[in-house]
């Protein structure tokens, strides 16, 4: 096994993850209240917890909720009909696997694959460059993800790309959303765990505004159960003795300031602009635009997009039932939804949380579909 | 399932033979339908177990068929002509007949296929069956024209006779399951190859005919070794669940416990791959009566097949039907694998 894996190792002892369950029981029995809620923003985060079966250690007093952690899930319709109508008027697209299934209004990308559209699946920005440099005609690569993919993307455009590429923007920007999870009037968060692979970019500086405005804390955590159980653990601290506090609990790898050349290659390529969440909310500033001076190779700017077209259309009779926006908005769990792991399934999905594989309802399906075996079993 | 959620115009996907659910279900509604048990209280499709038992007499007739695809047809650890004989000799050996009457080996070959490679795989067919005292008694061979059949194909039936059969059910709980040996192997090491992931460590598949090592484990359990199974495709979690669904028990399985080696681990980890969900061929699931484990245990470890056997798994009262995991760090249920197992690559 190479240094990284003994690394890894390290982070995932038992004998450790059990000693630091019971500080996190003795930490909710110091706030003294029920629940304590809090939430994460990660679908990194939420596979962790449940691939290592960390739901059932954790205080039957702590709620831990995912947020809008799942880039593919929060892109919403109208995004996906821009791909879809102009995958129908005959441009090639490039996207990543977990695009192609999202719901749009009226279709998916699959759907117009299926009928005949050019759409292709690529695995990075760099290979969908690639794709379009072997080509004589138009490719517009779709692209998802949360800053950190959107580094990537704009890393591509800041060199050379060949003249027939473009990007169709879908790229979402964590902080902002953030902010209105912490506003909903039912909100119970009372800290977050911030995403330790978005923080290597931003640095948890970007924390600081947020924690002053909201006087909620937030703590950056890594990946590897201790490193969640510890992010939880001082989330709770600090939620106990009421200090609205940033805390870097992934020093490896996170430093305050961040990745500033990644920072600089960001905002040189893209601004924040307001814009829909699925689910969610509008969003001030969470979504990643093209600067004008890239207009180039803006696909909204390159052709028109017509996606008046995809409005006349009746709704998927399940559609109805699918309640993806509350599971997103960390209000409601997979299992409460009556089409879980029924009608709905990866094969088959109804919504958004069961396309991704970062995707609540997914990761859920992926480990069992029931995370913690101390709750009756609805199924059953 | 209810036949409401197939529509008129339904198609057979790469799901339907992935060894999970879907292709349980297919199955079930398009071959078995309400197919009956034997009446001499033998075991036949209905079962849906490694092979058929008809009654000769005073023992069992023991048969099986499997049809081999696999690409490459060569890979770490051996090749589609070694896995042809080592899969129906492991599915007669999981019934409990280990002693091979004799096999049949029908190929089809692509247009076109290098002859070579054609004598490599015989060679390999004859080498798998000397090492399982088997022979192929006859056979059939088919070219299809290029592009008819990806290469090559082979099909294997085996027969063999024991006084005793054992099936994939009847768990009770408190019975314990043991896996022979670290699981995972023949999967990761196909999937590395497939995709020519040029990863560190050695990664080879286990592929190999078990009755030795099965015949062993059957003289130290005797009655108390109840039920076995070969974890293929699905791996070790599909493997429990239908030995969980079909008596009716709740697994509880030791995440720790479960030999696995560094190398899978690892290609495990960088492919977002479980090593439970991937095949296996040349491992079997056995399941003993409590107190009878550790005889077994030591049979198992006395063969060179068996050397890293280890008791994994408990069979319970609650969640009937259910695999549950201990991680070590709390326990959550084991889904089944649906579909291929596809490789992440970001």
């Amino acid at each position: 096994m190479n240094d990284a894996g003994r690394n890894a190792m390290q982070f995932r002892d038992p004998a450790r993850a059990a000693q630091m369950a019971s500080l996190l029981e003795r930490l909710v029995g110091e706030i003294g209240r029920e629940p304590v809620s809090v939430m994460h923003v990660c679908g990194s985060h939420e596979q962790a917890i449940a691939r290592f079966g960390l739901r059932a250690i954790f205080p039957r007093a702590l709620e831990v909720i995912m947020g809008p952690g799942c880039p593919v899930c929060v892109t919403d319709m109208p995004e996906v009909d821009e791909a879809v109508a102009l995958a129908e008027d005959g441009i090639r697209i490039a996207t990543y696997g977990d695009m192609l299934r999202v719901p749009g209004t009226a279709r998916s990308l699959a759907d117009a694959q299926a009928a005949g559209a050019k759409v292709d699946v690529v695995y990075s920005v760099t290979q969908a460059q690639q794709l379009a440099a072997k080509l004589d005609e138009e490719l517009v690569f779709f692209a998802s993800g949360f800053e950190t993919t959107a580094v990537a993307t704009a890393a591509v455009l800041l060199g050379s790309p060949p003249p027939n590429f473009s990007i169709l923007s879908a790229h979402k920007y964590i902080p902002p959303v953030m902010e209105i999870v912490a506003e909903m009037p039912h909100t119970r968060v009372e800290g977050f765990l911030a995403a330790g692979h978005a923080a290597t970019i931003t640095g948890c500086a970007i924390f600081e505004r947020f924690v002053e405005r909201h006087r909620i804390p937030v703590v950056v955590a890594g990946f590897e159960p201790l490193d969640i159980l510890a992010g939880l653990a001082k989330l709770l601290e600090l939620v106990r003795d009421r200090r609205p506090e940033v805390a870097n609990m992934y020093p490896r790898c996170v430093t305050r300031e961040g990745n500033r050349r990644a920072q600089e290659v960001l905002w040189k390529v893209f601004r924040p602009v307001g814009g829909r969440w699925r689910g969610i909310a509008h969003v001030p500033n969470g979504n990643l635009r093209l600067r004008d001076e890239f207009a180039r190779f803006d696909a909204r700017r390159r052709f028109k997009i017509d996606v008046s077209r995809l409005w006349d259309y009746a709704p998927p009779s399940l559609a109805h039932s699918c309640i993806c926006g509350d599971i997103m908005a960390g209000i409601a769990s997979p299992s409460s939804c009556s089409l879980f792991g029924k009608q709905c399934e990866p094969d088959n999905p109804v919504g958004a949380c069961m396309v991704s594989t970062e995707g609540t309802c997914r990761i859920w399906h992926q480990y069992g579909g029931q995370l913690d075996l101390r709750d009756k079993d609805e199924r059953a | 399932m209810s036949a409401l959620r197939i529509a008129p115009d339904a198609k057979v996907m790469l799901k339907h033979g992935a060894g999970g659910r879907a292709m349980r279900e297919l199955i079930q509604q398009v071959f078995i339908g309400d197919a009956q048990p034997p009446a001499d209280g033998g075991i036949g499709l209905a079962a849906m177990d490694d092979g058929a038992a008809i009654r000769a007499g005073g023992q069992w007739l023991v048969m099986t068929t499997d049809s081999y695809v696999i690409k490459p047809a060569f890979f770490p650890g051996g090749d589609i002509g070694r896995l042809a004989v080592s899969g129906t000799v492991n599915d007669l050996s999981m019934m409990g007949a280990t002693d091979v009457a004799a096999l049949t080996c029908a190929v089809i070959i692509e247009e076109g296929f290098p002859r070579a490679d054609l004598e490599r795989i015989a060679a390999s067919i004859s080498a798998a069956c000397a090492e399982a005292g088997a022979t192929i008694v006859t056979g059939d061979t088919k070219v299809m024209g290029r592009g008819e059949i990806d290469g090559i194909a082979l099909n294997t039936a085996g027969v063999a006779f024991t006084r005793r059969v054992i099936p994939d059910c009847g768990l009770r709980p408190g019975d314990k399951l043991i896996v022979t040996g670290t699981i995972g192997d023949h999967g990761l090491a196909v999937m590395a190859r497939r995709h020519s992931l040029d990863l560190q460590g050695d990664l080879r598949s286990d592929v190999a005919p078990l009755n030795g090592l099965i015949r062993r484990a059957i003289e130290a359990g005797g009655e108390q070794l109840i039920a076995m199974k070969d974890p293929t495709r699905g791996g070790l979690a599909s493997t429990l669940h239908e030995m969980a669904h079909k008596s009716n028990v709740g697994i509880v399985l030791e995440a720790s416990r479960v030999p696995i080696s560094a190398s899978v681990q690892a290609a495990g980890e960088l492919l977002g791959i479980d090593p439970m969900h991937a095949a296996n061929e040349g491992k079997a699931v056995i399941a003993v009566r409590p107190g009878a484990e550790d005889r077994v245990l030591a049979a198992l470890r006395s063969h060179s097949y068996g050397r890293h056997a280890a008791v994994v798994a408990v069979c319970v009262a609650e969640r009937p039907g259910f695999v549950i995991l201990d991680t070590g760090f709390g326990r959550r249920l084991l889904a089944e694998p649906e579909g291929e197992l596809l490789p992440r690559i970001c």
